[in-house]
């Protein structure tokens, strides 16, 4: 469950929040650790049956790996340390040069420029769900079924399958998923004797009654985060970002969105939002001493606690998400990324980079990310026992992989980012931002966001309706 | 009558031209220029020359690069979003660096007065700031600012007030200026001193036998005697003042919503360029911006320059 976000916590001093999040449609409900639901999702069982390309392709690999080179990996997720030496150590030909070329979006503009300069590109890349349409857009990545990558769509959750294939191609191997959960600190709600929310409405209340009880304590914290904003429309049903080749259609205006902005105004409104920027050294101190009462986000967030918060071990639960309509499970991904391997990569090795983004993301690098804490979007590891059943110290013992699961099951279906979504983002503060900050809504600034969006969508030569 | 002038002037004028001795061309000048006119060429010139052609073209993520000839400029000029963080800049110029030179030429002023007791360690205390990494002035102040562990918050607990959040939108500019006049006092004071320093002797001394009062001294002698290195100080302030972009940018992430991607004009071109893939626009925003502040800079050195000849 660690992730693209906790090397911000341990290595950098600025620390900004770049969540992962699919960048397409969920053609298939994210129907995580229960493989009995695929049966559900009719495409699972395709392309299983390719025997002999399957195993030219391997056969292939093989001897890639045998006869070795190098290549130069750009990632930020902290648990490929680990896979980078035991994969050295058994294909002792291979050397990977494994660099932190920055966190999110600033190795996203690191490796833009080097694609525009056409030099110095990674052979592999760590690209979040969110912004891989964008490189895919650009023709930036290799398409990996050319090595057999197809045949491992049953290997993974059907969500992260769907963000990292198009069409026939695929175009990075799914590393983690972040379904959504609420983390909660127990000591706060049981000291001020308050229930923890199952619905906004309720976490609405609830911040309110924290606040009542002590003006110290915020029920979260926030100052404007598309991801977590985009995140909770998609729980809400909304489906803001529609794209269909070169149309694309944002469109706030709909029913999931205006419910998350009228309640989140509320919360705004009232003050009842601690104004404190996500990762920070503000942050991790407010949620240690129970400044911040709850915190939603994806499920790689408990290696972030034990390593960003050490001295709230203990006081902190998992709950499912509050709901949006009483009674629904209705959940969303947030954060989440894959490892792709370039195009016109500085070691021109396309093949070694896969059979590597294959160990680190299929193959044996996947148990060694898990025992470290990331929360895989392998399917056979989410299902089994051991991972279901693991007690998490930090959280009191509590199971809390099966809410996760459980989260990831009940994702719904339909959301798609924008093919520009790492800009979209960047301007998501100057426009929805500006709620936090003065008189304007949530509801304007949503507004305001998309006008600059389908200003920005029609400037590069998309077709946008309205 | 002009009808009739014009042609006569251009049949008439190549004919002197030519009969004239033409003196042999030496080409020897160039050869010693040559290495240096390369250099400049490469260093100074190309990177002037491609981002104005790169200003040309539109590059389209559907569609690809297209020549649009001066679209981009009039789409610059016509963009609310660079023109209000022309302003801003404007704003923050004709307040802080006064506010900065008027500080530095105190300084200066007291320092080289001779009667400050400790003189070189308030020189090197004063200019201390300007070695401080701009990065790094930025973030001590950052964390300074915060209203909840930060110096504001501790004030706040200390005298049991509620001093306002100086990273909120209405006093970030102010903020940004705070941290722009410590880091620069320093450097303008040298530049002030240094001028200080040539002013002959011999001045203050007939100025001693006239009777002349210190105010006099600085007013008669002082500051028209370094009245070029303000008008140096100045202009360099102008163009600072126009390239704003590392203290906010560091800023922002304490305070995203105040600082926005189009802050200033420099920041406004680097989240195009890097967030927004829009190159070509961005070259346009760059050159636009260098336009005004040559201009502007230009203006200020000639007003300075005929002010001091009347001196």
């Amino acid at each position: 469950m660690m992730s693209d976000t906790d090397m911000r916590g341990t290595d950098m001093t600025e620390y900004r929040h770049r969540a992962a999040r699919y960048p397409l449609a969920l053609t298939c409900s994210v129907g995580l650790a229960l493989a009995l639901t695929l049966s559900a999702c009719g495409s699972d069982d395709s392309g299983t049956s390719e025997g002999g390309a399957a195993d030219d392709a391997e056969a292939s690999l093989e001897s890639a790996l045998e006869e070795g080179g190098e290549i130069t990996v750009w990632a930020w997720e902290p648990t490929l340390d680990q896979v980078v030496e035991d994969f050295e150590e058994e294909y002792p030909e291979v050397s990977v040069d494994l660099v932190n070329a920055g966190s999110g979006d600033d190795q996203y503009t690191a490796l833009q420029n080097a694609i525009s300069a056409g030099s110095g590109i990674p052979d592999v890349a760590h690209i979040e769900y969110f912004a891989l349409a964008q490189f895919v857009h650009a023709e930036a990545l290799t398409d990996l079924a050319q090595f057999g990558a197809a045949e491992l769509e049953g290997t993974y959750t059907p969500g992260p399958w769907s963000s990292v294939s198009q069409g026939e191609g695929v175009y990075g191997l799914p590393m983690d998923s972040g379904p959504m959960a609420l983390f909660y600190n127990k000591e706060v709600f049981d000291t001020h004797d308050v229930d923890v929310p199952t619905t906004w409405d309720e976490y609405v209340d609830a911040a309110r009654e924290l606040q009542e009880a002590d003006p110290d304590v915020y029920i979260t914290s926030d100052t404007g985060d598309a991801g977590l904003a985009t995140s909770l429309i998609w729980q809400a049903g909304g489906q803001p970002f529609q794209v269909d080749g070169t149309e694309v259609t944002v469109d706030f205006t709909d029913e999931g969105s205006t419910t998350y902005a009228e309640t989140w105004q509320q919360l705004i409104d009232e003050d009842l939002v601690a104004p404190i920027n996500g990762w920070t050294d503000e942050w991790y101190q407010a949620l240690s001493d129970g400044t911040i009462a709850t915190l939603s986000a994806g499920a790689w967030m408990p290696a972030n606690f034990e390593s960003g918060v050490p001295g709230a071990s203990g006081d902190w639960r998992v709950a499912p998400l509050p709901q949006w309509e009483d009674g629904e499970s209705a959940s969303a991904e947030n954060g989440g990324s894959a490892l792709a391997v370039m195009r016109d990569g500085e070691n021109a090795n396309e093949e070694l980079a896969y059979a590597f983004v294959e160990y680190a993301n299929a193959g044996d690098g996947v148990q060694t990310k898990i025992d470290q804490g990331l929360f895989p979007a392998v399917v056979e590891k989410l299902e089994s026992d051991e991972f279901l059943e693991t007690e998490f110290e930090y959280f009191g013992g509590q199971q809390a992989n099966k809410i996760f699961a459980e989260s990831a099951a009940n994702v719904r279906e339909g959301w798609s980012y924008l093919p520009f979504q790492v800009y979209a983002h960047s301007i998501f503060n100057d426009t929805v931002g500006q709620a936090y900050v003065s008189d304007t809504t949530i509801s304007d600034g949503l507004h305001e966001w998309q006008e600059a969006l389908t200003t920005f969508a029609a400037d590069q030569g998309f077709d946008v309706s309205q | 009558m002009t009808t009739l002038a014009e042609p006569v002037a251009e049949t008439g004028s190549p004919t002197p031209r030519s009969r004239r001795p033409r003196r042999r061309r030496s080409w020897i000048g160039w050869g010693f220029m040559g290495p240096f006119m390369a250099v400049f060429a490469l260093v100074f010139l190309a990177p002037i020359g491609y981002s104005i052609y790169l200003s040309l073209f539109r590059e389209q993520m559907v569609g690809g690069t297209s020549f649009i000839g001066l679209e981009n400029y009039q789409r610059a000029l016509s963009d609310p979003q660079f023109w209000a963080a022309l302003g801003r800049v404007s704003i923050f110029l004709a307040v802080q660096v006064p506010i900065m030179l008027f500080l530095a030429l105190l300084v200066a002023l007291a320092i080289d007065s001779g009667r400050l007791y400790g003189k070189s360690f308030f020189r090197i205390t004063i200019f201390m700031p300007y070695a401080v990494p701009a990065v790094v002035a930025t973030l001590m102040w950052g964390f300074m600012y915060g209203t909840r562990f930060g110096l504001v918050a501790n004030i706040n607990d200390a005298f049991g007030i509620s001093f306002p959040d100086p990273l909120s939108p209405d006093l970030i500019l102010i903020s940004i200026g705070n941290v722009v006049t410590w880091e620069f006092v320093g450097y303008n004071m040298l530049i002030f001193y240094a001028a200080l320093r040539v002013i002959p002797p011999s001045l203050y001394e007939a100025a001693e036998i006239d009777g002349a009062s210190q105010l006099r001294v600085i007013t008669s002698i002082k500051l028209p005697a370094i009245k070029g290195a303000i008008v140096i100080a100045t202009i360099f302030s102008i163009i600072g003042s126009f390239q704003l972009f590392n203290e906010p940018s560091i800023l922002q992430s304490l305070a995203p919503n105040a600082i926005t991607s189009s802050f200033t004009p420099n920041m406004y071109a680097f989240s195009l360029s890097f967030s927004g893939q829009q190159h070509n626009y961005a070259a346009t925003v760059a050159i636009i911006m260098g336009v005004i502040t040559m201009v502007i800079a230009y203006l200020v050195q000639l007003r300075g320059m005929r002010k001091g000849a009347e001196a």
